[in-house]
């Protein structure tokens, strides 16, 4: 097998008479198949979803690394791109969507806002002053709004997160 | 209309109120008590017949509140600005336009929400935006928020 499709598939082959016996670890296979099909809920509240979006369409193809089964329920989604601002009116409504998705389930902070707040860092009452203080987040993404080609980034370094996650009891890096 | 036949045309039916021209616009400034008249009169009056409340919205001067009322004719194409002072910042009422312009039922909840100001005969007078757990009125001067970070 070729260099490249080792990193691609967690697994070595070897060769026999009637073709082949593929050898790997269980949790590498399972976290393989994961996080090659993430399935984000549909959930955008400003100007970071237009650039999600953009994300999903045919220039930069997100379904490229699996992530296109976007689902409109929380039941059915194990990532939720938090792509844009969260106000103390939403918060509570996030936090019910985010209880909602079974586990394991995922967070990317999508832009300035999800992080800290951003342009409404100061004097602003009604922001929430960063997505943390309402769920844990896995992965944060700078930017005002970031390009999709960040979200990408995001998204690729997320599936390399649960790669290295243990699926049968706790993980030994994230405690998750 | 213009501004100046506008003048005259307000003064003959309510020869009471003031005037400020500085503005793009004319600006009627009258007490909260006068509101529910003029407001009627402007919208009945066939020369006038202002049927278009397009923004209602009030200002916090610390000494007292003001609230501004931009009404538009459809019939006419004039505008006209009407402008209530209310000096009772600690409790501040005033009475609804929502009889008169239906919009004026959300914008008035807007301002109660965001002022506090109280309008009476109002249909729903409850908070449109903000929770109705919410304590204070955050567009007001003097509101405290521990969260908020000023700069």
């Amino acid at each position: 097998m070729a260099e490249t499709e080792k990193m691609i598939f967690p697994a070595q082959l070897h060769q026999t008479a009637d073709g082949g016996i593929v050898v790997s670890k269980l949790d590498e296979m399972i976290n393989w198949a994961r996080s090659n099909s993430l399935w984000p809920l549909v959930f955008g509240t400003s100007c970071c979803a237009i650039e999600m979006m953009s994300a999903a369409d045919a220039k930069y193809d997100w379904s490229r690394f699996g992530f296109e089964v976007a689902r409109a329920t929380p039941r059915q989604a194990d990532l939720i791109i938090v792509a844009g601002t969260i106000v103390m009116k939403m918060a509570p409504v996030l936090k019910r969507l985010y209880d909602q998705m079974p586990d394991p389930k995922y967070v990317i902070a999508m832009g300035a806002c999800t992080i800290s707040g951003g342009p409404f860092f100061y004097n602003t009452y009604s922001v929430v002053k960063g997505v943390d203080h309402v769920i844990p987040v896995d992965v944060y993404i700078p930017g005002c709004p970031p390009r999709p080609e960040a979200l990408l980034h995001a998204l690729i370094t997320l599936q390399e997160k649960i790669k290295h996650e243990t699926y049968f009891g706790k993980s030994k890096e994230t405690g998750k | 209309m213009t501004n100046e036949e506008l003048k005259i045309a307000v003064s003959a039916l309510f020869p009471s109120v003031t005037y400020d021209e500085t503005g793009e616009y004319l600006t009627v400034l009258i007490s909260p008590a006068e509101l529910s008249p003029l407001m009627n009169g402007l919208r009945s009056n066939g020369d006038l017949s202002f049927d278009y409340l397009f923004c209602l919205t009030a200002v916090d001067w610390k000494t007292h509140l003001t609230l501004v009322y931009h009404l538009q004719s459809k019939v006419h194409r004039h505008v006209l600005v009407v402008k209530a002072k209310i000096t009772d910042i600690a409790n501040p009422v005033i009475e609804t336009v929502s009889d008169i312009w239906q919009t004026a039922n959300f914008h008035e909840r807007e301002v109660y929400d965001l002022f506090g100001i109280t309008f009476t005969r109002h249909p729903d007078m409850r908070r449109i935006l903000l929770d109705e757990s919410w304590e204070g009125y955050p567009l007001r001067k003097n509101y405290v928020d521990e969260n908020m970070i000023e700069i």
